[in-house]
C-alpha cells in the first residue's frame, strides 16, 4: 500500500510548483596578465548541506556562523576548482569573503586571486563543486579579459571547459572605441549643447537685420554641414595632437573653456550681429573641445601598439554620435521654423537657458565648486 | 498602438529593467552583527523529518553501495521535493543514484527514480524510455504504470495513457485505477463521467489524506473546466479547511478565483507564498487588477528568478513564464513564442490556455492551430477553451 501511496503522490503533483531555484553557484573570473581575480558566490543552503554550519541547532544559518567557518568554507570550495593556464596549476589566494543575496537566498562571496606562473593564453577550468551531493548542480562562469566576457555551464556532464584569452581582434577594438566616441558625445553634456547652440539658428537666414525662416532644406543643409565639419575639423586635429602627447593642457583650463564656448555660443544666438559666421566659432571652440575628448580617452587608456586605430574609432564615434543629433534635430527645427513661437521660445529662451546653465558650469570649473548637483549627469 | 500607450509601455518596460538591476547587481557586504540570520533551512535540525534523512545519509555513507537504502533515502528526497517545493532535493536524490546510473543495466527501483526526476525535469520522453525498461523487467510494477499514464496524459497522448492505466486494475486499489482513468476522461469529453465516479471514490472509507487531496482536486478542476463554479469552489476550499498545504492545490484554487474575478481572495489566499514562482506569479496578477503596491516588487522578483532560471540553461518554468510575459508584461510577441515551445512539451488545459491567449493577442491565428485541432480531436470540455477558440476562429472570417 505504501507503494501505492508514493505513485500518487507523484501523478498529484505532475506540474511542480517550485518554490525554490535549483542550486547554482556563480563565478566572475577577469583576466589580466597572468592574475586572475575572481568572485565566487555559493548559496548558503548548499554550503550548509556540503560541510554542516549550522553549529547551534537552530535551524538557521547566521552571519556568525559563515564567519567562524570561512576556512572550513574556503578550503571545500577551492579544493573542488582548478585554474590551469598552460599545462601549469595556477596557485589560488583567499582575499576576503562577504555575502551577498541572489533571487533564492543568502550567498557566501569568495573572493580570490589566480596566480598563473606565466602569462594566460589559454585557461582550462576543472570545477567539481557539489556535484557528488546534488548532481543537478550547477556552475555559471562569467570569463573577461580586456576586450572579450566568455560565458560557460559546469555542470556533472561538462565539469571541465578550456576558453582561449585572445588579444580581442581588432574589430572588437574598433567597435569598443567606437562606442566609447558615441556615448562619450551623448553623455557629454556639455559638447551636445554647444552643438545645438550652434545648430538652433540655422534653420534661419539674416534679411535686413532680422532672422527669417531659410526658404528651403538646402540651404539649412548647407550651413549645418559648414557647421558640423568645422567642429569636426578642429577637435579631431586637438584631438590626435593630444593623443599623441605633442601638446597637453590643463583639464581645469579646458573644461572651463568648454563651458565659456557654450556661453558664447549663446551670446551670439542673441546677438547675431556679434558674427555672420558661425563655422568659424565651430572651429575655433571645435579645437577646445578636442582637448576635453582626448581627456576621456586617456581616461580609457590607450593600447600603446594600435593607437592610431583606437583613435580613429573613437574620433569616428564621435562624429556619429554628432550626426545622429544632427538628423533628429535638423528637420524637426526645420519644420518649426517658420511658426511664431520659434524664435522667442526656441531660440531666445533656449539660449538664455543654455547661457545660464553654461554659466554654472563656467563658475563650477574655474573656481572648482560644485554649486548645483548638475555636475553629476556630466 | 497609439503614441501614448506606447510611451507607458516603453517607460513602464524601464521601470522593470531598473528594478532587475537593483535586484540583480547587488554589491556583496560584510554584515556588522553575527546574529544576522542570513538563510533559513527547511528544517530545524531537531525537526523528526531532518532526523529521519540524517539517520538514512549515515546509514547509507556506512554502505553507499547498497540499493535498497539508496533508494530509500532519495524516494524520500523526491517527496520532500514536492512538499518543500525544493528542486535542490531532486538533485540530491540524483546523486544518491548516481552509482547505479552508470550501469549498463541499472535495477528497477533505480530507473523508477530516474524516470520520476526526468519528470520534474520535463524530460518526458527520456523518463518514458526509462519507464518501458523497468517495465520490460518487472510488468507488475503498479507505480511504473502509473506514472507511465501521468506523462502520457501530460504529452496528450490520451489512448497510450489510457492502456497504461488498465494494469492497475489487478496491481492496486480499484479507487487508484478508476481515478487513473477519470483523470484522464475529465480532459477528454467525459466530464460527467468522470465526475460520477471520482465523487464515488471520495465516499471510499479507506482513502488517505493524500488520495482524498488528489481526487478532489481532480474534481475541482473538472467542474472548473466545465463552468461548475460552485462545486469546483467547494471541492477545493473543503480540502484546504482540512490544513493540507499543498502547492499545486493552492495554485489550481488560485487559478480558479482568477478566471472568477475574485483578486481579494487570491491576495489572502497567496499573500504569504512569494517563494514558489508559479503562486508568486498568480499573486502578481491579482495585486495588478486591485492596483496593489507590492505588485512592481513582485514583478521584479519575478524577471529576475525567470532570467536566473534561463541562465542555468533550464526550461521547466516556459509556461509560467509565458503567462508572466502575456498577463504582467503585456508582451504577447514575446510570450507567444514561449507558449509555442512549452506546448511542444506539454499539453494539459492550462498549456493550451497559455497558447491560445498568446495567439490571440498576437493575433497571430496560425499559432493556434494546433490547440485548435487537440480540442477538436478529443473532444475537450473546457468553457474557456472553446470561448478563446471561438474567439480566434471570427478573427479568422
Amino acid at each position: 500500500m505504501r507503494h501505492v501511496l508514493f505513485a500518487i503522490l507523484i501523478v498529484l503533483f505532475s506540474q511542480p510548483v517550485w518554490a525554490h531555484k535549483p542550486s547554482d553557484s556563480y563565478m566572475s573570473l577577469i583576466v589580466q596578465k597572468s592574475q586572475i581575480s575572481g568572485r565566487w558566490d555559493i548559496a548558503v543552503r548548499d554550503l550548509n548541506d556540503a560541510i554542516g554550519l549550522d553549529t547551534d541547532d537552530d535551524g538557521a544559518i547566521s552571519w556568525g556562523e559563515v564567519r567562524t567557518n570561512q576556512a572550513e568554507i574556503a578550503s571545500y570550495a577551492f579544493s573542488r576548482l582548478k585554474l590551469q593556464s598552460s599545462e601549469a596549476i595556477c596557485a589560488i589566494a583567499i582575499e576576503d569573503q562577504l555575502v551577498d543575496h541572489h533571487t533564492d537566498g543568502a550567498y557566501a562571496v569568495l573572493q580570490f586571486t589566480g596566480i598563473c606562473p606565466t602569462e594566460i593564453h589559454g585557461l582550462t577550468i576543472d570545477y567539481r563543486l557539489l556535484f557528488d551531493l546534488d548532481a543537478q548542480h550547477k556552475g555559471l562562469l562569467r570569463l573577461s579579459n580586456e576586450t572579450l566576457t566568455q560565458t560557460a555551464i559546469f555542470s556533472q556532464e561538462s565539469p571541465t571547459h578550456s576558453f582561449t584569452m585572445t588579444e580581442g581582434s581588432i574589430w572588437q577594438e574598433v567597435r569598443q572605441y567606437l562606442r566609447e566616441g558615441v556615448w562619450h558625445i551623448w553623455l557629454g553634456f556639455d559638447h551636445l549643447l554647444f552643438l545645438i547652440t550652434l545648430l538652433l539658428p540655422a534653420v534661419l537666414i539674416r534679411k535686413d537685420g532680422q532672422w527669417k525662416a531659410v526658404p528651403d532644406f538646402t540651404t539649412a543643409l548647407r550651413e549645418v554641414v559648414c557647421i558640423v565639419t568645422a567642429f569636426t575639423v578642429a577637435h579631431s586635429l586637438t584631438l590626435s595632437l593630444a593623443a599623441v602627447g605633442l601638446i597637453w593642457l590643463p583639464s581645469r583650463l579646458v573644461e572651463s573653456a568648454i563651458a565659456g564656448s557654450v556661453v558664447l555660443a549663446g551670446i551670439a544666438n542673441l546677438y547675431p550681429r556679434i558674427t555672420q559666421r558661425r563655422w568659424l566659432m565651430a572651429f575655433g571652440f571645435g579645437l577646445i573641445h578636442g582637448f576635453g575628448f582626448a581627456a576621456v580617452l586617456s581616461d580609457l587608456g590607450l593600447p600603446s601598439d594600435s593607437l592610431l586605430l583606437s583613435l580613429m574609432s573613437f574620433n569616428i564615434g564621435v562624429e556619429i554620435g554628432q550626426l545622429i543629433i544632427v538628423v533628429g534635430l535638423l528637420p524637426l527645427a526645420y519644420a518649426l521654423r517658420d511658426s511664431s513661437s520659434y524664435q522667442p521660445l526656441v531660440l531666445r529662451a533656449g539660449s538664455i537657458a543654455i547661457i545660464l546653465v553654461a554659466l554654472i558650469w563656467l563658475a563650477e570649473r574655474a573656481l572648482e565648486i560644485s554649486l548645483f548637483s548638475i555636475q553629476s549627469f556630466v | 498602438m497609439n503614441g501614448s500607450r506606447f510611451i507607458m509601455v516603453l517607460a513602464w518596460m524601464g521601470w522593470l529593467m531598473f528594478c532587475q538591476t537593483l535586484v540583480a547587481s547587488g554589491e556583496p557586504f560584510r554584515p556588522t552583527d553575527d546574529r544576522l540570520v542570513l538563510e533559513r533551512l527547511s528544517f530545524n535540525p531537531t525537526n523528526p523529518v531532518a532526523r529521519e534523512i540524517r539517520a538514512l545519509r549515515s546509514s547509507l555513507a556506512k554502505n553507499p553501495r547498497h540499493l535498497e537504502s539508496a533508494v530509500h533515502l532519495a524516494t524520500r528526497y523526491i517527496e520532500l521535493s514536492r512538499s518543500e517545493g525544493d528542486p535542490r532535493f531532486l538533485g540530491q536524490a540524483e546523486a544518491i543514484l548516481a552509482p547505479w546510473w552508470q550501469q549498463s543495466n541499472p535495477p528497477p527501483p533505480a530507473l523508477l527514480l530516474r524516470a520520476t526526476i526526468k519528470q520534474n525535469a520535463h524530460e518526458f520522453d527520456s523518463a518514458l524510455v526509462d519507464l518501458d525498461e523497468v517495465l520490460s523487467m518487472q510488468p507488475s510494477n503498479a507505480q511504473a504504470w502509473l506514472t507511465k499514464a501521468s506523462i502520457l496524459t501530460v504529452q496528450a497522448n490520451y489512448d497510450d495513457a489510457r492502456r497504461a492505466c488498465q494494469p492497475l486494475a489487478r496491481l492496486t486499489g480499484r479507487h487508484v485505477f478508476l481515478a487513473c482513468l477519470a483523470d484522464i476522461a475529465g480532459a477528454t469529453g467525459e466530464s460527467a463521467k468522470s465526475q460520477i465516479v471520482l465523487r464515488e471514490l471520495l465516499d471510499h472509507p479507506r482513502l488517505s489524506a493524500s488520495e482524498r487531496v488528489w481526487i478532489s482536486v481532480m474534481l475541482g478542476e473538472i467542474a472548473a473546466r466545465t463552468g461548475d463554479a460552485q462545486t469546483a469552489d467547494r471541492s477545493f476550499s473543503e480540502i484546504l479547511k482540512t490544513g493540507v498545504k499543498n502547492q499545486y492545490l493552492l495554485g489550481t484554487y488560485a487559478d480558479f478565483l482568477l478566471d472568477r474575478g475574485r483578486h481579494r481572495d487570491v491576495v489572502n489566499l497567496l499573500q504569504h507564498e512569494t517563494r514558489a514562482d508559479g503562486l508568486l506569479l498568480r499573486l502578481a496578477i491579482a495585486e495588478q487588477a486591485l492596483n496593489l503596491a507590492s505588485f512592481r516588487d513582485h514583478v521584479a522578483t519575478l524577471i529576475s528568478r525567470f532570467a536566473a532560471s534561463r541562465d542555468r540553461g533550464t526550461n521547466v518554468h516556459v509556461r509560467e513564464e509565458a503567462r508572466f510575459t502575456l498577463v504582467l508584461l503585456g508582451n504577447p510577441r514575446q510570450a507567444l513564442p514561449l507558449a509555442q515551445m512549452n506546448w511542444k512539451v506539454q499539453r494539459e488545459p492550462a498549456d493550451a490556455r497559455i497558447l491560445l491567449e498568446s495567439a490571440l493577442a498576437a493575433g497571430n491565428r496560425d499559432a493556434a492551430k494546433p490547440v485548435l485541432d487537440w480540442l477538436s480531436i478529443n473532444h475537450v470540455e473546457d468553457r474557456r477553451l472553446q470561448h478563446l477558440a471561438k474567439l480566434v476562429q471570427q478573427e479568422s472570417r
